[in-house]
């Protein structure tokens, strides 16, 4: 028997026998969600969903315009969706996420403001003028500095406390809003430089989000943070009798988080030309939903970036589509929750399966 | 008689007012394969954890490969090369076996700190070949641990002290949830270590398995050695007779003293 088969004992490896990706099945429900709308689309408005059969003009039958806004409105969220993965998957969660764009917004955008607006005095200006007109670089970074801290603050507290994540980064939560709404009095900030105002232009959020999806693949998948990230999660024992620094590690991955959510805040304020202390409020949960729905199981230990690119994507299409099918955004709301909540039911069912099999 | 691998002076541990370990004095040769026998709460697995650095005792010396050994955390005495498999198995069940094998020292290719990049292939290999080594089979070692059945679980936690060429093994319970064929498993790969000369603690409630593998046995009895006993002068009822207090080896006398 040259061939050697399951439970006869042999040593193998194998490069190409490799089990179907969970991956795949996320691939496999955007693409039925898609068929799901365009059938609809078909009944319902006699329209297709994504694709454009009348006009030709950009030389495709694809509806680009459509396309691009669902990718462009998931991609803000999706930055933080990349860090929701990896505390997930170490074996935690992260609830400020949307606070701390709020708050990092905010700082950012007070380091970002232009002195003249039209030639006249910026109505808007927070500091004197030496800390006007300043260089892109400065808002990013303390915009990051911000996000960072806030996450080493979460990860020191989940990590060195017994306070579960859940607590701990609720209480960020409240604290980031309190500080946006602080930092101003409640004021908005508004008016940036071009420089700064050019990070989050047009496209370019979707540039970012691809951009630093690429790269954390990269990170979970080839590096020792991603692999030690993995085995935390999934048997954080294990991981500290292997001598794991396990509590210094936790802290790395809700910095991580922290600066992924600093990072979109600034794409977000650069876009949206202003910062408001209300700003990213909830996006918490759409990025955790973003992760869970691309296969990012709650209980750690399993889930990919490449997972949860798809899940955005996937979130994406179920909001364009609704607005497609001009249903209520009220019902979008209430949809969307059954969506979190369903594909945790779906995440339990396959650790159920997965147990049994085991 | 030189040889000595390991050696423990007056090694104790209390928690609190609990004396769980008491002066235990014990010895292991070269190339000695070594079962700790005793009733639940009898120490054995108090021991384990001093030498293993999974504790820190409250006195005592650990002489390990002829030094005084201070063991910190278990990275420490697994750098001094002691390869333990927990009762509770230390693997990460969503990783695969060369993942698990070289946790927490895996090889890079790069050296960036916590983003140092992963040699899978270097450490495929090296599995490849402690798993040859000890005769353990593995399907696939693609495969992550939540795949596998009891028994190949505790054979990927036995294969670390192959790929490792750890200079002590310790198995605490290693068979105590597997079914019979997985059992004569693991005990082949133990026989296979003992072939090599590999030196071996094991813990165990299993009499015949005791018997079949081991030189001697050393009986724990409410947190000190009472016996020492090699395996030719003795029989499975005898060391009975030690486990539940029945008989202490005189020089064990305690209680008598």
């Amino acid at each position: 028997m040259a061939e050697t088969t399951h439970g006869t004992g042999g040593l193998t490896f194998d490069a190409k026998k490799r089990s179907w990706p969970n991956e795949a099945n996320v691939f496999i429900a955007l693409i039925l969600i898609i068929l799901i709308f365009e059938g609809l689309g078909a009944v319902f408005r006699d329209q297709s969903f994504l694709f454009d059969f009348n006009e030709a003009r950009d030389g495709t039958i694809l509806n680009m315009a459509r396309i691009k806004i669902i990718i462009l409105q998931v991609s803000i969220i999706g930055i933080i969706a990349l860090g929701a993965t990896q505390v997930i998957v170490s074996g935690g969660i992260d609830l400020s996420a949307g606070s701390v764009v709020g708050m990092t917004a905010m700082v950012t955008m007070s380091f970002a403001q232009t002195e003249l607006v039209n030639g006249n005095p910026n109505p808007k200006a927070l500091f004197g003028p030496a800390f006007m007109d300043l260089p892109a670089l400065v808002p990013v970074l303390v915009g990051l500095l911000v996000g960072t801290g806030a996450g080493l603050v979460n990860g020191a507290l989940v990590a060195y406390t017994r306070i579960p994540p859940f607590i701990a980064t609720l209480g960020m939560m409240v604290a980031a809003r309190g500080a946006a709404q602080w930092w101003t009095r409640g004021q908005p900030i508004s008016f940036p430089t071009e420089g700064f105002a050019a990070i989050g232009d047009g496209m370019m959020p979707v540039v970012w989000f691809v951009g630093l999806a690429i790269l954390f693949h990269f990170v979970l998948k080839y590096t020792v943070y991603g692999k030690h990230t993995y085995a935390i999660g999934s048997n954080e024992d294990a991981a500290r009798m292997s001598g794991i620094k396990v509590a210094r590690h936790k802290t790395l991955v809700y910095a991580i988080a922290g600066a992924l959510a600093g990072f979109s805040a600034i794409v977000l304020a650069s876009k949206n030309l202003t910062a408001q202390t209300g700003m990213g409020l909830m996006y918490e949960l759409d990025a955790i939903a973003m992760a869970v729905i691309g296969g990012v199981s709650l209980a750690g230990g399993r889930g990919s970036i490449i997972g949860t690119v798809i899940g955005a994507l996937i979130f994406g299409v179920i909001i364009s589509g609704f607005t497609f099918l001009r249903l209520d955004a009220y019902y979008q709301e209430m949809v969307k929750g059954v969506i979190i909540v369903g594909a945790v039911v779906l995440d339990q069912w396959r650790q159920s399966r997965a147990a049994l099999r085991g | 008689m030189s040889d000595i691998i390991l050696e423990t002076q007056g090694l104790t541990k209390h928690y609190g007012g609990v004396h769980a370990l008491t002066d235990a004095n014990f010895t292991l040769q070269a190339g000695e394969h070594v079962a700790i026998m005793g009733d639940n709460g009898a120490g054995k697995s108090t021991f384990v954890r001093q030498i293993t650095g999974v504790e820190i005792p409250t006195r005592g010396k650990i002489i390990f490969d002829g030094a005084e050994q201070h063991f910190e955390n278990p990275m420490d005495a697994r750098d001094a090369g002691i390869e333990t498999v927990f009762q509770t198995l230390a693997l990460a069940d969503d990783l695969n076996v060369p993942d698990n094998l070289f946790l927490g020292r895996e090889i890079v290719k790069f050296n960036l700190g916590p983003f140092s990049i992963l040699d899978y292939k270097a450490m495929r290999e090296a599995t490849m070949a402690g798993l040859e080594k000890t005769a353990v089979k593995i399907p696939n070692v693609n495969n992550t641990i939540r795949n596998m059945s009891g028994g190949q679980r505790q054979c990927v936690a036995i294969a670390r002290t192959a790929t490792f060429h750890s200079k002590l093994t310790i198995m605490d319970e290693p068979t105590a949830a597997l079914g019979v064929q997985e059992t004569a498993q693991v005990e082949n790969i133990v026989r296979t270590l003992k072939e090599a000369g590999e030196p071996l603690i094991l813990i165990s409630h299993n009499m015949r398995q005791v018997m079949d593998l081991c030189d001697r046995i050393v009986v724990f009895r409410r947190g000190r050695i009472v016996a020492n006993l090699r395996k030719e002068e003795t029989d499975g009822q005898d060391v009975v007779a030690y486990i539940t207090g029945a008989k202490t080896q005189p020089e064990y006398d305690y209680e008598a003293s």
